[in-house]
């Protein structure tokens, strides 16, 4: 408590006190601080609701795709005897790695984990998984008779293979690049990094072709979004609000309806393709191939994505004054002039907003390329599902997942940056 | 684009009325998908295009075989039955949970407003396929994954984010002198929250809820991994008759569903013009 205070509320140093005779700034930081704690205090619970059941399972992907403890979890003993093997020697390791492998695999037999650590060690060189599994058969009527190396051998001619124990050797570690490598072609071979055989490269071209329907999806939207958000802009309010619906009935309706529709119209026996052949624009045995290629994709999603842009174009086009286009028309524009000079600009932040919306939303979109899309029409996302659900090779899934998330969340950082989050609107 | 002056050339004239039908047809690209499959679900064979006999409209063309498939097969009264489960749980919990958050955003001194604004906003931003997978690794962990409890959690995860937004731009013009006016006439906080607060912030809660609902209503994808076949939804039903075996049934679910969402879009837009004309903010 502070003493002698004066008259006026100031004491002898000059500080201004509060009613209750603490320094005015103390008690205005309590005050502060007491507010920020409510604050925080009912934010807290959605908080923790969101860190823990959406934060905690990206991090888990993050930890998967990079998690390689099977290996030495499973053959604990062969790995910490690897670590004095030469892989440079051109030789097999000596019978102490033999010893130590036979040892690992009893109990990994037992365990009945020998072929998960096999299908682990597969993804990075083929062949593997079988070998361990042929291996786990016989390993129990191995005797220890000082002559492992030879017996493996006569299980099969690979464990005498250095290439195969420098592969094991290399994969050894708590953490591996491997899938990140495996993801962008490339693996981690005896000379570091090198490119995969060309008949196994698939993920750059994967990641290019999201990439470049994406843009032409986005493209296609900017085009035919442009137009319609510019009648809604200029028109009267009353009109312009009963054409929304027509904007806003898409976006409110099911994705699965939306693209059931899609595949009920582009269909060879469709109804476009039926109109077609009755107007005798196309003959009957040459019905257009629209769907289950990218044709079908890229149409299938430019209406779906079609109010993400119209809907930021429009916000933003609502707020350029019609008086620039009429004052540059009365100082001799032509319309066009006028258009391109003096409004198209002003809706440039619109054609932002829209495009890293649409492109953001286009890049990990599964359904409708799953069911339209065919197999020239797939994306990045539809090969993540199928190695969870298929393959399950979960580490490249995560491996795939992660470098995906990183274009979005890059994307999402732009958009922040140029609209903020803050302003994302919707209906 | 106001309307054409009368002193407008012909190259005019000719513009103006060119973008219109341009317009036009966009709009009819934007619609006509949803409109179509109404006439096709009531076909009377099994097929998925408009039937001679449907063009002519015999009586004998079209039934309603489709629509009774749906409410008799057990496969999709099932799926209705889990999706009815499901979405209204989930949503309650973002709604809940969102509101309040929203709330202490809104005040005037957060620490790390935007670090946590953008956390919260985050299942929005990433794409669905990542969350499945995520949660699909992290859920199978902890027990989850196949679980009714895990699909709630997992769409009220994803339903926040529209509460959020919704909630906070109803709170953006919310006048703070109202409180503090209930406070001066001896309302305490709790009281304030409910007399004043709440009935001004109603229709952004319902409307963000509507959103939460919409968003775990026709969710598939998170579904697909989170759930197992005891959890088979709706969305998901259709996702399968559409990847495997269609079947014309497909085509009366939709027209029901795009009924569902007309009346959705009716209650939002009816709330946002109320809540604009209680704050007094557009006079229309």
């Amino acid at each position: 408590m502070q003493r002698g205070m004066m008259a006026n509320g100031e004491n002898a140093t000059g500080l201004i006190l509060a009613a209750d005779g603490r320094p005015l700034k103390q008690s205005l930081a309590r005050a502060l601080r007491l507010q920020k704690l409510r604050a925080l205090a009912l934010i807290a619970p959605l908080l923790i609701f969101i860190l823990v059941t959406f934060a905690a399972p990206i991090a888990d992907m993050l930890f998967r795709s990079v998690e390689n403890s099977i290996v030495p979890d499973t053959l604990p003993l062969t790995v910490q005897a690897l670590a004095d093997w030469d892989e440079t020697s051109g030789e097999p390791p000596g019978e102490a790695v033999f010893v130590a492998l036979h040892q690992d695999l009893l109990a990994a037999v037992a365990a009945k984990a020998h072929t998960r650590v096999g299908s682990r060690l597969n993804y990075e060189k083929t062949g593997l998984a079988s070998l361990l599994r042929k291996t786990g058969r016989r390993v129990k009527r191995m005797a220890e008779d000082g002559n492992l190396a030879a017996q493996f051998a006569k299980i099969h001619k690979d464990w005498v293979n250095p290439e195969i124990w420098a592969v094991i050797k290399r994969f050894s570690g708590n953490y591996t690049s491997g899938y990140f490598l495996n993801s962008i072609d490339t693996r981690l071979g005896a000379d570091g990094i090198e490119a995969k055989p060309e008949n196994e490269r698939i993920y750059i071209f994967l990641f290019e072709r999201t990439l470049l329907l994406s843009v032409a999806i986005t493209v296609a939207c900017l085009l035919i979004g442009y137009p319609v958000a510019f009648l809604l802009a200029t028109l009267p309010m009353r009109t312009s609000n009963v054409l929304m619906i027509l904007v806003l009935l898409p976006f409110w309706t099911s994705l699965l309806v939306r693209t059931s529709a899609w595949k009920v119209l582009l269909q060879q026996q469709g109804v476009i393709n039926d109109t077609l052949v009755f107007l005798g624009l196309i003959a009957d045995d040459a019905r257009l191939a629209m769907i289950n290629n990218q044709t079908g994709t890229i149409i299938a999603m430019t209406h779906i994505l079609l109010p993400f842009m119209i809907l930021p174009l429009y916000s933003v086009m609502r707020t350029i004054p019609p008086s620039y286009m009429r004052a540059a028309r009365s100082l001799g524009a032509t319309d066009w002039t006028a258009f391109w000079r003096v409004y198209f600009p002003q809706s440039v932040p619109g054609i932002g907003a829209g495009a890293i919306l649409v492109f953001i939303l286009a890049i990990g979109y599964y359904i409708t390329p799953e069911l339209v899309g065919g197999t020239s029409g797939t994306f990045i996302s539809n090969r993540i599902a199928y190695h969870i659900s298929s393959s399950l090779n979960w580490g490249l899934a995560a491996a795939l997942g992660v470098i995906l998330l990183v274009v979005v969340l890059l994307l999402y950082w732009l958009y922040d940056k140029i609209i903020g989050i803050d302003n994302v609107k919707l209906g | 684009m106001a309307a054409l002056p009368p002193y407008a050339s012909t190259g005019q004239k000719l513009w103006y009325w060119g973008f219109r039908l341009i317009c036009a047809l966009i709009f009819f690209f934007l619609i006509f998908p949803l409109l179509i499959i109404i006439p096709l679900s009531f076909n009377s064979l099994p097929y998925f295009t408009f039937t001679p006999e449907m063009l002519a409209f015999e009586a004998g063309a079209y039934s309603l075989v489709n629509y009774n498939d749906f409410f008799t097969n057990s496969d999709w009264q099932n799926a209705l039955y889990n999706s009815v489960r499901i979405a209204p749980v989930a949503t309650l919990l973002s709604v809940s949970l969102g509101t309040l958050a929203a709330i202490g955003l809104s005040q005037s001194h957060v620490p790390f407003r935007g670090v946590i604004m953008a956390v919260l906003i985050s299942p929005m931003i990433v794409p669905l396929i990542i969350s499945a997978a995520g949660m699909y690794f992290f859920y199978s962990r902890i027990g989850l994954q196949g679980t009714y409890v895990g699909v709630v959690l997992a769409h009220a995860a994803l339903g926040i984010p529209f509460v959020i937004i919704t909630v906070t731009a109803t709170l953006v013009g919310f006048d703070r002198s109202l409180t503090r006016a209930s406070a001066n006439l001896g309302a305490n906080p709790v009281r304030t929250f409910f007399k004043v607060q709440a009935p001004l912030i109603l229709p952004g809660v319902i409307s963000g809820g509507l959103f939460a609902f919409i968003t775990s209503f026709d969710e598939v994808v998170v579904v697909l991994f989170v759930g197992s076949a005891g959890q088979k939804t709706l969305p998901w039903q259709m996702f399968t008759g559409l990847r495997e075996q269609i079947s014309p049934t497909i085509l009366a679910v939709a027209t029901i569903l795009v009924v569902v969402s007309v009346g959705l879009l009716t209650t939002v837009e009816l709330l946002r013009r109320r809540s604009e004309r209680l704050r007094g903010m557009s006079p229309q």
